[in-house]
């Protein structure tokens, strides 16, 4: 990251980082369908993206999503809870077809159609469970600008790199408030490598290579692809439970977490002689932020976990959490979600909870939590 | 064997429909020398999907219904009319993902969709679907369905298909399907077929051919010149930073601690602008801003209230729950703000002299924003706000409103003379 020069600042949201983050990493399909608050990443597309098409509603997004990224396209669109429990079914689809693309999901507040300008974080549970069989799909989650830059081209590169659909986890708040900014901070984002299959043998489109089938598009002639979002041996052949089919279908989710450690991203910043460890994602971590800085200043050495992977959920977090005496976790939800994620029902000794519903969460709320 | 098929024993029971639709594709993709890896079949979930692994060319096999939106996906990445795409889907898949054909048939698609109608879900175990006849009985409909199907064709065609064909699967269809394939648009081919083990089950003394006349659905052919789909010539920039305005630091600001502040009128009478502008002097004076909108989501009546945070420092958090400064300006403003005023335990508010005063902890300053007319006031406030906080300066907005070439747009004299007496 380079130093901030105010002299380049510029007023920016988080949409148009996003979006210019995603097409640098080669994403150049975008499918929209309207919904606040995810409404600018739309707009943004239409000026930027090759490809941008708008779908009659979210199911069609997915299909016509799936469908570019068999002819060799990587598509992006973005949504919120009322879309993608529309889109569910399909990104299961694009899962066991293993097709590459980002959905980003803007969090808003809900049940049903809820409250569309309001931000919320009550989807993490739900992304943690979308897909049938509970196998786990890359979810990264951004908490401020530089991580929607850096966050948009990673997701890029592990959806290609697994071959599988990455869901870049956001908020209301993130992507529509404007900020100002020194863009030129931002690092380099080189378009994502794409490599097809190149062999003269005939091509057995789920044959794993380390974990992942090489891709060949449906464009060319020259072998015949067979992709199927049935259980399939490797030839893409609907096959129900033999051996082969159950060990393609272990193979998915065995590739989304062997590489896992290549796309662990999270911040721990650490003080001297800390007891008290603070956790919060995406929105909330602005707060908590302020809420370390306030602590620490008055004398109560507080340390702070930022993660941005969030499924797989890695077990670093579990044993980062295990060291302090209290860990408090933020996040604007009533029902501390990213806490069951790590420690189930079996609420751990030293974990607390600030929540919301409705609000962001402030530094205060956090900072009464560490001290009671 | 034909170059299409692998097999000539498929995988359906005896005397199922599908059989001959599949047999007749096979001999219409020999007959035109089609390349079979030119070819993309894509399958919908039903008896007929099972097809694909008989099939020697590109197949994609997907969700229930959802076909034809896949293959148009597909299409949307390979536009060559050399390449062939091929939906094969039921009446049941047709049902359920209606919407996704009328969308290929509207934006004519270059596919071709083929309906296996056998009159029921077949691979579920005989259920009535949208396209069921009246009165043909089905496992959920055993007196005979008692509504009407949807007129599949008429609808394809009146949604802007190319070629529309109705036909009964007997004999030799490969006429039909030969025109769809060589339809240079959307194409869909509706072939009402029998599925023997619950169709005929359930109808035994009826005549496949009677069935098919009672359905009132005719059968024919409906065709029309028409481009097929191709990307409209797109205006793209290439980077979406290279439009954003800079806003260089000018001087130095007098700002030690954050601030935060709450500018709330009525929906046209330019709150979002006035926070534009007094951000934007803001950062012209080197403080770091944040600001957001909201207002209700018709857009053009109702309260405009704008969040602002500015600070000398890097803002993490940004939500406003009560602010340092309120500046009201209307009704609509007010309410909406009220309950952040009637919070505020210190601070300023700055509220238009013709509205009530909420009970505040804040100091209060009456003025009168709306003289300067209803569309100007939020403008007008801002200004205010900046002589009488000295937050920022009077000169930093002036300066941007020129700088962006605003000013001619802006009743600039009238404001300062209204500023001199506040
Ligand atoms: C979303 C969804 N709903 C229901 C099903 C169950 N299902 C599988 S096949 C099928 C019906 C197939 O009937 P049709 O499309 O007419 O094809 P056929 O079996 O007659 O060839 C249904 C409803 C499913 N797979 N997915
Ligand atoms: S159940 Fe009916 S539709 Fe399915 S294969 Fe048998 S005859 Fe054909």
């Amino acid at each position: 990251m380079n130093k901030p020069d105010t002299s380049k600042r510029q007023i920016v949201d988080g949409s148009r980082i996003m979006i210019e983050a995603l097409a640098r990493a080669g994403a150049d399909a975008f499918i929209g369908y309207p919904i606040t608050p995810a409404n600018l990443l739309y707009s943004y597309s239409a000026q930027r993206i090759p490809i941008m098409l708008p779908a009659p509603d979210e199911i069609t997004t997915l299909q016509w999503m799936s469908g570019l990224a068999l002819a060799g396209h990587f598509p992006v669109t973005a949504t919120s809870f009322p879309g993608f429990a529309l889109m569910i079914e399909s990104i299961n689809m694009a899962y066991m077809m293993e097709l590459p693309m980002v959905i980003i999901l803007v969090q808003r507040l809900g049940p049903a159609t809820g409250t569309a300008t309001c931000g919320a974080q009550g989807d993490l549970l739900l992304l943690k469970g979308m897909m049938s069989g509970g196998h786990p799909t890359p979810v990264l989650c951004t908490s401020s600008f530089e991580d929607i830059w850096t966050l948009s081209a990673k997701a890029v590169e592990v959806a290609v790199k697994l071959r599988t659909p990455v869901i870049l986890l956001t908020s209301k708040e993130e992507v529509m408030t404007q900020k100002s900014f020194d863009l030129s901070t931002l690092p380099e984002i080189k378009p994502v490598e794409r490599k097809f299959y190149s062999s003269e043998e005939p091509y057995k489109p789920y044959k794993p290579v380390n974990y992942v089938p090489e891709f060949l598009s449906v464009e060319q002639n020259k072998h015949q692809v067979r992709i199927t979002a049935s259980t399939h041996n490797q030839a893409g052949i609907l096959m129900n439970t033999d051996e082969e089919a159950l060990a393609n279908t272990r193979r998915l989710e065995e590739k989304v977490r062997h590489f896992l450690p290549e796309y662990t991203i999270f911040e721990h910043y650490q003080n001297q002689g800390a007891s008290n460890l603070i956790v919060a994602f995406g929105v909330t971590a602005g707060a908590a932020k302020d809420a370390v800085t306030q602590l620490n200043k008055a004398g109560v050495p507080t340390d702070l976990l930022i993660p941005k992977t969030m499924i797989p959920t890695p077990e670093g977090y579990l044993s980062i959490m295990g060291q302090y005496e209290k860990v408090v976790i933020a996040e604007e939800n009533m029902n501390n979600q990213f806490g069951e994620l790590i420690f189930g029902l079996k609420k751990a000794p030293n974990q607390r909870f600030v929540g919301g519903l409705g609000k962001m969460i402030t530094p205060q709320q956090i900072i009464k939590e560490v001290q009671s | 064997m034909t170059p299409l098929l692998n097999t000539s024993s498929l995988p359906f029971c005896k005397g199922c429909g599908h059989d001959l639709i599949a047999k007749n594709v096979a001999k219409v993709i020999d007959y035109l020398k089609i390349n079979v890896f030119d070819t993309i079949a894509v399958t919908d979930i039903g008896c007929h999907g099972i097809i694909d692994k008989a099939l020697n060319c590109h197949t994609v096999h997907g969700l229930h219904g959802r076909s034809t939106a896949l293959a148009a996906g597909i299409r949307f990445g390979v536009l060559s009319p050399e390449k062939k795409i091929i939906v094969f889907v039921g009446d049941g898949g047709a049902t359920i993902g209606l919407q996704h054909i009328m969308e290929a048939a509207r934006l004519n698609l270059n596919l071709t969709v083929l309906v296996h109608n056998n009159f029921l879900y077949g691979m579920t175990g005989g259920q009535s679907s949208g396209l069921t006849p009246t009165g043909f009985a089905t496992t959920t409909s055993t007196d005979g369905n008692p509504f009407t199907g949807y007129d599949l064709c008429a609808m394809s065609f009146a949604a802007g298909a190319s070629y529309v064909a109705r036909i009964v699967g007997i004999g030799d269809i490969s006429k039909t399907i030969e025109k769809a394939i060589t339809t240079n648009g959307f194409s869909l081919v509706e072939i009402m077929e029998i599925c023997p083990s619950y169709g005929i089950k359930l109808n035994p003394k009826r005549k496949f051919t009677e069935i098919v006349e009672a359905s009132g659905k005719p059968i024919g052919e409906w065709e029309r010149n028409r481009a097929p789909f191709d990307f409209p010539k797109w205006k793209k920039t290439a980077n979406l930073f290279d439009k954003l305005p800079k806003a260089e630091t000018l001087k130095s600001t007098k700002l030690e601690t954050p601030v935060s502040i709450v500018l709330s009128g009525s929906a046209g009478e330019g709150v979002q602008l006035a926070a534009g502008i007094l951000t934007k002097a803001a950062m012209t004076e080197g403080l770091e801003i944040t600001q957001k909108g909201s207002y209700p989501v018709t857009v053009g009546v109702g309260f405009s209230t704008a969040e602002i945070n500015l600070s000398p420092s890097e803002i993490h958090f940004h939500g406003i729950d009560i602010p340092d400064y309120a500046v009201i300006t209307s009704t609509d403003g007010l309410a909406h703000s009220r309950k952040r005023i009637e919070g505020m335990k210190s601070g300023v508010l700055f509220i238009d002299k013709s509205l009530p005063v909420p009970t505040t902890g804040a100091k209060i300053e009456q003025l009168d924003f709306r003289s300067i007319g209803a569309r100007d006031s939020s403008l007008f406030a801002a200004f205010v706000f900046a002589k009488k906080t000295g937050i920022v300066s009077v000169d930093s907005i002036l300066n941007v409103i020129i700088n962006d070439g605003k000013a001619d747009k802006l009743p600039l004299e009238k404001i300062k003379e209204a500023l001199a007496t506040v």
